[in-house]
């Protein structure tokens, strides 16, 4: 740190101040390419589905959401929604709590097995279902000798998409739980407060904007989920078909508008997301804004 | 965080949530895995290897790969860019933009798929005006290119924004009282300091597209041997109740996937090392 003396910084302040910033001309341009990057990549996918979708007016985008299939696929996955979102959201405050509150051995390896479900394709997730529960394993033939059937059947939808957003809601809570200790948790127990009571009033309250964003990344992802549910649901239309694999289906017999009117529901789903998403970080931001003001 | 035996803590729970989420994962998680393992392990040898080299699966895996690939470096350039964009300057929209990156995380990739192949097929928006130049990007593999690289367009931004906006401006300051240009100071201090992050979201959007099965396989058109993904030739075998073929298949990517992650958790560990060290 010697070699920086004094002697060195005779240029004159202007010079410094654009020597940590590009010129203008840099500037602008290097934002114009991003945008029309962005444009492309993002506004251009979203826009053309809603223009395809409301292209031959109202009457006919609500026709093709109601009509019978399409009301059975956003039926089916409502269903499905509402059966992984309350699974996972269990699985995500468990497991939060034991890796966020407690030291173990093993500890990483449990991290890494909880983001392992976002690693494995899935078109692969599918698969391994099929072999699990299918007619291909001891538990398959026990399953359909005592007449349950699970492939190319709703349980078998159910268990993906599980499989798929498992990791939403515990890895938005895991990193915020720990951030936040267990001073509070600590002073409450000491306070006589029972453990589950600790958890709904002292917990809970903390992480809730934890819990909501979790929460809804799980739901879109879980209403947009395909591969894997392309792979164990045989498509049986008005009954094992979800709402992706109907636009597959429309798609695939020409039914262009049809396909992106059910496509705008899901697209107005995943615009929702990132406002919410948005919404959350903005409450953040001006909450650590508010902090820091408070302590000066 | 060294690794101790459980530490004592007064708080109560540990058995009922641990034994609940290992409990969850085994079930939910390592059953179907090993499920996937012992039936391919019952495959004889010479079936397996027969079916992951058959040459119409060979040429899957470049497409896969390769594409896959060259995704990943359309996003790590952009995603560079557009991270230092929205970071560094100031711009009306910043906001909306800065949202509106996380897009193909939340859009789901069957309505990605039929949206990008309708924008780029010979009629779309996009599409007519690259027709005229003669190049073809629907049903061509630039077109699995495309959809690999929006799908795994998050990634870099995402990983990078965070260590941009840490960053000491002090370092540039430093470099740059010492004389180096502008460029010096981008290429010595800024770019060093950025590459675990850069690897890691490239790492990260490269995994993602290798296993990614919705968004492309509208666009790809799917000719054998031409633009037929890995993950569509599991879907082809599945549908076809090939489940062998589709075991050994899905093996090969469940073991890439394995090794990707394992490069991913490494890669993240130097990240927040380096982030955190300064």
């Amino acid at each position: 740190m010697n070699t920086v003396s004094t002697t060195h910084v005779a240029a004159p302040v202007r010079r410094w101040q654009a020597a940590t910033e590009e010129s203008a001309w840099v500037r602008r341009s290097l934002i114009g390419v991003a945008l029309i990057f962005l444009a492309l990549f993002l506004m251009l996918p979203l826009a053309v589905v809603l223009y395809g979708a409301f292209e031959q007016g109202l009457a006919v985008w609500l026709a093709a959401i109601v009509e019978p299939d399409a009301a059975a696929a956003i039926r089916l996955t409502l269903l499905v929604v509402l059966i992984a979102v309350p699974v996972n959201l269990i699985f995500g405050l468990a497991a939060a709590w034991a890796v966020a509150k407690f030291e173990f051995p093993g500890k990483s390896i449990l991290v890494t097995l909880i983001d392992m479900p976002f690693a494995i394709s899935p078109v692969v997730v599918g698969l391994m279902f099929v072999i699990l529960l299918g007619n291909h394993g001891p538990l398959g033939q026990w399953l359909i000798e005592h007449g349950y059937r699970v492939i190319f059947s709703v349980p078998g939808i159910v268990l993906v998409i599980v499989f798929g957003t498992m990791p939403f809601v515990a890895r938005e809570l895991i990193p915020l739980m720990q951030e936040q200790g267990s001073e509070e948790e600590e002073s409450s127990l000491t306070l006589g407060a029972s453990g589950w009571r600790t958890f709904w009033h002292v917990t809970l309250p903390n992480v809730k904007w934890g819990v909501i964003y979790g929460v809804i990344l799980c739901n879109a992802r879980a209403m947009g989920e395909f591969g894997a549910v392309a792979v164990v649901s045989g498509r049986i239309r008005g009954e094992t078909n979800t709402v992706p694999l109907h636009i597959e289906v429309l798609y695939n017999e020409y039914q262009f508008t049809a396909a992106f009117a059910v496509a705008s529901l899901l697209a107005a789903l995943a615009v929702v997301t990132i406002v919410v998403k948005s919404l959350i970080e903005w409450r953040d931001e001006q909450r650590r804004l508010a902090a820091v003001e408070g302590e000066q | 965080m060294a690794f101790r035996f459980r530490q004592h803590s007064v708080l109560p729970g540990f058995g009922l949530t641990l034994g609940f989420t290992v409990f969850y994962l085994s079930l939910l998680l390592l059953l179907p895995v090993a499920a996937l393992l012992f039936y391919t392990l019952q495959m004889p040898w010479v079936d397996f290897w027969a079916t992951v080299s058959h040459p119409q699966v060979v040429e899957s895996y470049k497409l896969s790969f390769g594409a896959s690939l060259i995704g990943a470096l359309i996003n790590l350039v952009f995603g560079a860019l557009v991270a230092w964009v929205l970071v560094r300057y100031e711009f009306p929209g910043r906001r909306v933009v800065d949202a509106l990156v996380d897009l193909p995380f939340a859009m789901p990739t069957a309505v990605a798929g039929i949206a990008l192949v309708t924008l780029y097929a010979s009629t779309g928006w996009i599409g007519q005006y690259i027709d005229a130049f003669g190049v073809r990007i629907a049903y061509t593999q630039l077109g699995v290119i495309v959809a690999l690289t929006y799908i795994g367009l998050p990634f870099v931004v995402r990983t990078v924004q965070p260590v941009l906006r840490d960053m000491a401006p002090e370092l540039e300051e430093a470099s740059a009282i010492m004389g180096a240009s502008r460029f010096t100071t981008l290429r010595r201090v800024v770019l060093p300091t950025l590459l675990p992050a850069l690897l890691t979201g490239f790492a990260m959007a490269f995994a993602r597209a290798v296993g990614e099965y919705g968004s492309v396989v509208f666009i790809s058109g799917n000719i054998p041997y031409t633009t037929e993904i890995t993950p569509l030739l599991i879907v082809a075998k599945a549908e076809q109740y090939d489940y062998r073929g589709a075991a050994a298949i899905g093996t090969v990517m469940l073991v890439a996937a394995f090794a990707l992650l394992l490069m991913i958790n490494a890669l993240q560990w130097w990240s927040t090392r380096r982030h955190t060290q300064r």
